[in-house]
């Protein structure tokens, strides 16, 4: 019996050594926020990544945190390429984290998926043939909210966002599609939480709606005060301040809100339904945009590796830019400026039994891809 | 228009500044009688608000989770000042700044592990919900009203405590002689960890009470921190009278700044570069007033030179 035993275990070890040899091994390194606030988007997608590569024995993952700092995810990155060897980079949450570590990164030769930020400089001027976004560029779900508004008749928004460069990319997506008047335009400090101040300003001004991008725990106290303000006029934002992961602590406030998303759990396509239902079974809970995120950023990667080794780069990078995979969103493809060309949906937030969650009521934007792609030159 | 604007944004200032006084009490008691900078002042705050959703999200009740929110803070400050803070007091600073730092880092972690990393929800009683009309034309959310009123009789209470009663004769004593009073036979550490309790408790109830129109999240008490910092160096360090001026000063003047400074720049700038401008020096404003008070009065508002 324990002849048996030794002889089935040295088989076992033989066989994935086979796999080993045989298979195009890769080194993934992921920066992401793991601790402290906005903890919970990096969770999401690293969740969703580590779904998505699970069980495929060709990829191994190293998984930092970058606890939001800019120059914490340098020395990560640093360390990941230099010591760690790591083939691809991705996980980054943040676009001042981003704009600190993908230039360097894809300089030294190394592949870097976006799965969540998309400034505007890495998606004109500065874009790179190694860099993929597979999320969004930063303005896209902006512009839909602009061109929401429209359809829907706002006339007079007054519009709001954090005084930092995601938050004036933000606003000036909105402005782009949106062609009624603007009722007052404000920006906040980043990490503000109390919106007295700004909400006494959207009564005073008439406004005829209220457009705002608040990321994270800024929003969640932005519409808890705003639906205690009395204030009857329709809200529109982007869907970072409606994810699954915030509306449980926004509450009731948020039901009937409108909000631009690229993905919803309810788009309708086999690879999403399978998404939703293994990730529920995985981690016990819905999952958010984020997740599908980095679940796409794990599918798109096991794609390029089917039919290329990382070590031929050009191969890979051509593979990459196929984007042969199923997407949670359906329809993907990637612009030449390596960001997506994807459907944006309008989502309602909604109550499923005692659970608050979104569902699709229009397609905002088709097929749409971003403005910078004419700045890039690869 | 413009008045009705200015008193509901004035109001809004001393809404933000009677929070505050509730965090740079403790903090300023805790600093002038023990002499220890405690960094970890947030974390209380961040205890206090999610004790209050936990208890919130069993019982429904709104009143139970501000007891809660008092309570276990003020428990956690307990255990935490007689399992750590104890050995700091006849450290210098830099090593109770590193300790309490570290504390920041483990609590943090803590509630995060038991918790989570999303958000907990906790709002405010159906009772305060909504409006109400003051001098007909202002309106103004009840919440808000019945934080301001709260900060006042806290601040009246604590009025009282310190000056009339017998502990505050003694918290008196002790920021100004510790060896005399325990010479004199005060239990010294008993009353250390009687102040640091009720530095935390206030904290704590803070935090439940601006959790409930914020949010309730790992890390939400730093931010409040630092501002409580700029009260007490603003009001003069160990003086309660001292928090409670800085206080209102620095709510009102962030409020007032934030809101008007865009609009008056617009006089004679384009109204794009004013909305910027006006809004980066409007949060540097708090930090301009504390420059100016301590180069007027280096020992701050109330603070013994």
């Amino acid at each position: 019996m324990k002849k048996l035993k030794t002889t089935l275990a040295a088989l076992m070890i033989m066989s994935s050594s086979t796999i080993f040899a045989d298979g195009h091994q890769l080194k993934v390194g992921m920066i992401t926020t793991l601790s402290g606030g906005g903890s919970g988007l990096g969770i999401d997608v690293r969740d969703g990544f580590m779904l998505a590569v699970k069980g495929n024995q060709n990829i191994s993952v190293i998984i930092k945190d970058d606890q939001r700092k800019p120059d914490i995810a340098v020395q990560l990155a640093d360390k990941m390429i230099q010591s760690d060897k790591v083939d691809v980079l991705t996980g980054i949450i943040w676009s001042n984290l981003a704009m600190a570590v993908v230039p360097a990164a894809v300089n030294q030769g190394k592949f870097y998926l976006s799965p969540n930020a998309g400034p505007s400089k890495l998606a004109g001027k500065g874009c790179h043939k190694n860099y993929f976004n597979v999320a969004w560029q930063n303005d896209n779900l902006h512009e839909a909210a602009g061109g929401y508004a429209n359809s829907a008749g706002f006339k007079n928004t007054f519009i709001l966002a954090p005084n930092y460069p995601a938050g004036k990319d933000a606003l000036t997506g909105y402005k782009r599609f949106f062609k009624g008047k603007l009722a007052g335009e404000i920006y906040t400090k980043l990490g503000q939480k109390d919106y007295a101040a700004e909400i006494a300003q959207i009564r005073a001004s008439g406004a005829d709606s209220v457009f705002f991008f608040l990321p994270g725990g800024m929003g969640i106290g932005f519409m808890k005060q705003f639906s205690q303000s009395g204030i009857n006029v329709p809200v529109v934002g982007p869907a970072f301040s409606f994810d699954q992961g915030i509306l449980k602590a926004v509450g009731d406030a948020a039901l009937g809100v409108k909000n631009t998303s690229q993905w919803s759990k309810d788009i309708d396509n086999p690879a999403n339904k399978k998404f939703v239902s293994d990730f529920q079974s995985e981690y016990g809970r819905l999952p958010s945009l984020y997740a599908s995120q980095g679940y796409d950023t794990g599918k798109l990667l096991i794609s390029a590796m089917i039919n290329a080794k990382v070590d031929d780069k050009d191969k890979f990078r051509d593979e990459l830019r196929k984007a042969n995979f199923a997407s949670t969103r359906g329809k993907f493809s990637f612009d030449k400026n390596h960001h997506p060309i994807q459907d944006i949906y309008v989502r309602e937030v909604i109550k499923e039994g005692k659970t608050l969650t979104n569902k699709i009521v229009s397609v905002g934007l088709k097929d749409h891809s971003n403005v910078y792609v004419s700045e890039c030159k690869m | 228009m413009t008045s009705i604007l200015f008193i509901e944004q004035l109001l809004n200032g001393i809404q933000f500044g009677t929070m505050l006084f509730l965090m740079s009490a403790g903090l300023t008691l805790i600093f002038g009688v023990m002499g220890l900078i405690n960094l970890a002042h947030g974390s209380f705050y961040m205890i206090g608000a999610f004790c209050a959703a936990l208890v919130a999200g069993i019982t429904g009740s709104f009143w139970l989770a501000l007891g809660a929110s008092l309570c276990g803070a003020a428990i956690a400050g307990v255990l935490i000042e007689i399992l750590i803070i104890r050995r700091l007091y006849r450290r210098d600073h830099l090593d109770q700044v590193l300790a309490t730092f570290a504390l920041i880092l483990l609590l943090s972690e803590g509630v995060r592990w038991y918790f989570g990393a999303f958000p907990l929800y906790l709002s405010i009683p159906d009772s305060l919900n909504g409006t109400v009309p003051i001098f007909s034309e202002i309106i103004y959310s009840k919440y808000r009203l019945f934080i301001i009123l709260m900060g006042f009789l806290i601040a009246v209470g604590l009025y009282l405590l310190i000056t009339k009663t017998r502990l505050g004769i003694r918290i008196r004593a002790g920021q100004n002689d510790r060896e005399m009073i325990s010479a004199l036979g005060v239990d010294i550490s008993k009353l250390y960890t009687v102040v640091f309790a009720l530095g935390a408790a206030l904290a704590g109830l803070s935090g439940a009470m601006i959790g409930a129109i914020q949010s309730v999240e790992v890390g939400m008490g730093e931010p409040i921190l630092i501002l409580a910092f700029v009260v007490i160096v603003i009001g003069g360090i160990g003086s309660i009278k001292g928090a409670f001026v800085g206080s209102i000063l620095v709510g009102v003047t962030d409020t007032l700044g934030r809101v008007f400074l865009p609009d008056l720049l617009k006089i004679f700038m384009q109204p794009a570069e004013a909305t910027a401008i006006g809004s980066s020096i409007g949060s540097m404003l708090i930090y301009i007033l504390m420059a100016l008070i301590l180069i007027t009065k280096p020992s701050g508002l109330f603070g013994k030179s």
